[in-house]
């Protein structure tokens, strides 16, 4: 199973807890998380499901390239992590 | 007069509360967080939405008993494959004004990047007036605000007929609907925009339509503070006349229209465009009671030495009675008026830049 993690800066907002989901790309193991968190979703996606633009994804520690469509492959055992993009000093 | 008043800012929401010692902050939400509309309802409920920056547009209600609860915020369809040249983003910026619909549970929320909602349970389902968006003028409205993305800032409801409906859009003018939404054309006359070419100045979708406000009494009589100057209507917004008597100057951003008497507004002007300060750092409201044909400066009470305070579109509102105003400013100012403006009381507070000021029902 793949983990998938959230930036703390969410957990001001609502419960975003690290979630074990199955492998397949990253934009499968959101949606997996989403299920059961279905709010979070728009924290972390636009209206058209691609990643917002301040938000960065990384797959065991490396940035995601498919921001639009999430097809980056996730594996068994990968970490995913959510968090906020910096912007402003 | 009204004893409650909602003040959204760059840091959070704050309700004051009107007593014999004044206003002052009785709640405090969302601190922290930038405010970028609010809305509050005769049996008590208020609307929130915020502007997070990193995760998106967001939607709170708090109920009649107190309790606040995240909704659904508007959003748009999937971007269909032929519509590659849309300069605009299908997806929800910032929910810019909410307005009560004038049937109940109904509300309108106008948003960055243009689109118009309509939800008739309260806010728990938002619908995009699909008819305003896939117009194809839409592609030509402009971006606004030190962003790419245009803006509806106002929603006007006839009082009289909830299925009219006026829009005010920076930048694209004043767009009418006689059906609930289910038609729209442009309909605004009169206006010009001098930092286009010629042949462009008085086209009505480039009309940088910075605020409008109806007189609910007199619905056919509207207001515009516009981005080169301040004009009246008085046949809902399709003719304008240039209120060339507004002074100390003519740009700003916010208007308020008396509610009943069709002659009286208020305009906050600051020095045009690139500056947005007040003139001679004087903070002035200016008001008209002929319609327009002159204005009063009205200062009793406001700083009048190096304040360079900036009222934004809606951070100045007038309550029911026509009598009790209030207006926020940039850098944090809150003064309020119970004689029409005639003279103002600053509460007890330094507040955050202020986006949207609202006085909840009386």
């Amino acid at each position: 199973m793949a983990t998938v993690s959230f930036t703390s800066a969410l957990q001001r907002f609502l419960p975003a807890p690290s979630a074990q989901v199955e492998g397949g790309t990253v934009g499968t193991a959101l949606a997996a998380v989403f299920a059961s968190h279905p709010v979070l979703r728009g924290y972390v996606l636009d209206d058209q499901g691609a990643l917002r633009r301040h938000v960065a994804i990384y797959v065991n520690g490396e940035p995601v390239r498919d921001r639009l469509r999430l097809t980056d492959p996730v594996a068994s055992r990968d970490e995913i992590y959510v968090f906020q993009a910096l912007s402003g000093g | 007069m009204t004893d409650r008043l909602h003040v959204g800012t760059r840091k959070g929401l704050f309700e004051f509360v009107r007593s014999d010692g004044g206003w002052e902050i009785t709640d405090v939400q969302f601190l922290g967080d930038p405010v970028s509309a609010v809305l509050a309802d005769v049996d008590g409920s208020v609307w929130a939405a915020l502007d997070l920056g990193h995760f998106g547009a967001k939607l709170w209600r708090r109920d009649p008993g107190g309790a606040w609860r995240e909704m659904a915020v508007p959003t748009f369809p999937p971007k269909p494959e032929d519509a590659t040249e849309d300069p605009h983003p299908w997806s929800l910026g910032k929910i810019w004004v909410l307005e009560p619909g004038g049937v109940p549970g109904r509300l309108w929320a106008g948003t960055m990047p243009g689109g118009l909602f309509c939800s008739d349970d309260g806010g728990s389902s938002w619908s995009l007036n699909e008819t305003l968006w896939r117009m194809p003028e839409r592609r030509c409205w402009a971006g606004v605000a030190g962003g790419e993305q245009p803006g509806i800032n106002s929603v006007l409801i006839d009082p009289r007929n909830p299925s009219d409906i006026r829009i005010g859009v920076s930048t694209a003018g004043v767009w009418a609907s006689a059906d609930a939404g289910a038609s729209w054309s442009v309909i605004n006359r009169g206006m010009y925009a001098e930092y286009l070419p010629p042949e462009l100045r008085e086209n009505p979708i480039a009309q940088d339509v910075h605020r409008l406000a109806r007189c609910a009494a007199h619905p056919e009589i509207v207001w515009c503070q516009h981005h080169n100057g301040v004009f009246r209507s008085e046949d809902a917004g399709a003719t304008w006349r240039e209120l060339e008597a507004i002074r100390p100057s003519k740009f700003g951003f916010a208007v308020a229209a008396h509610p009943s008497d069709a002659d009286t507004a208020w305009f906050v002007p600051a020095i045009k465009d690139e500056r947005r300060i007040p003139v001679d750092g004087e903070v002035v409201v200016a008001r008209t009671r002929d319609g327009g044909r002159s204005f009063e400066i009205l200062r009793h009470g406001l700083p009048q030495r190096h304040a360079y305070d900036l009222v934004y579109r809606h951070a100045l509102a007038v309550d029911g009675s026509g009598e009790q105003l209030a207006f926020g400013s940039t850098t944090g100012g809150l003064w309020t008026s119970e004689d029409g403006g005639d003279s103002w009381t600053m509460p007890e507070t330094r507040l955050p830049p202020v986006a949207v000021v609202r006085f909840a029902p009386g």
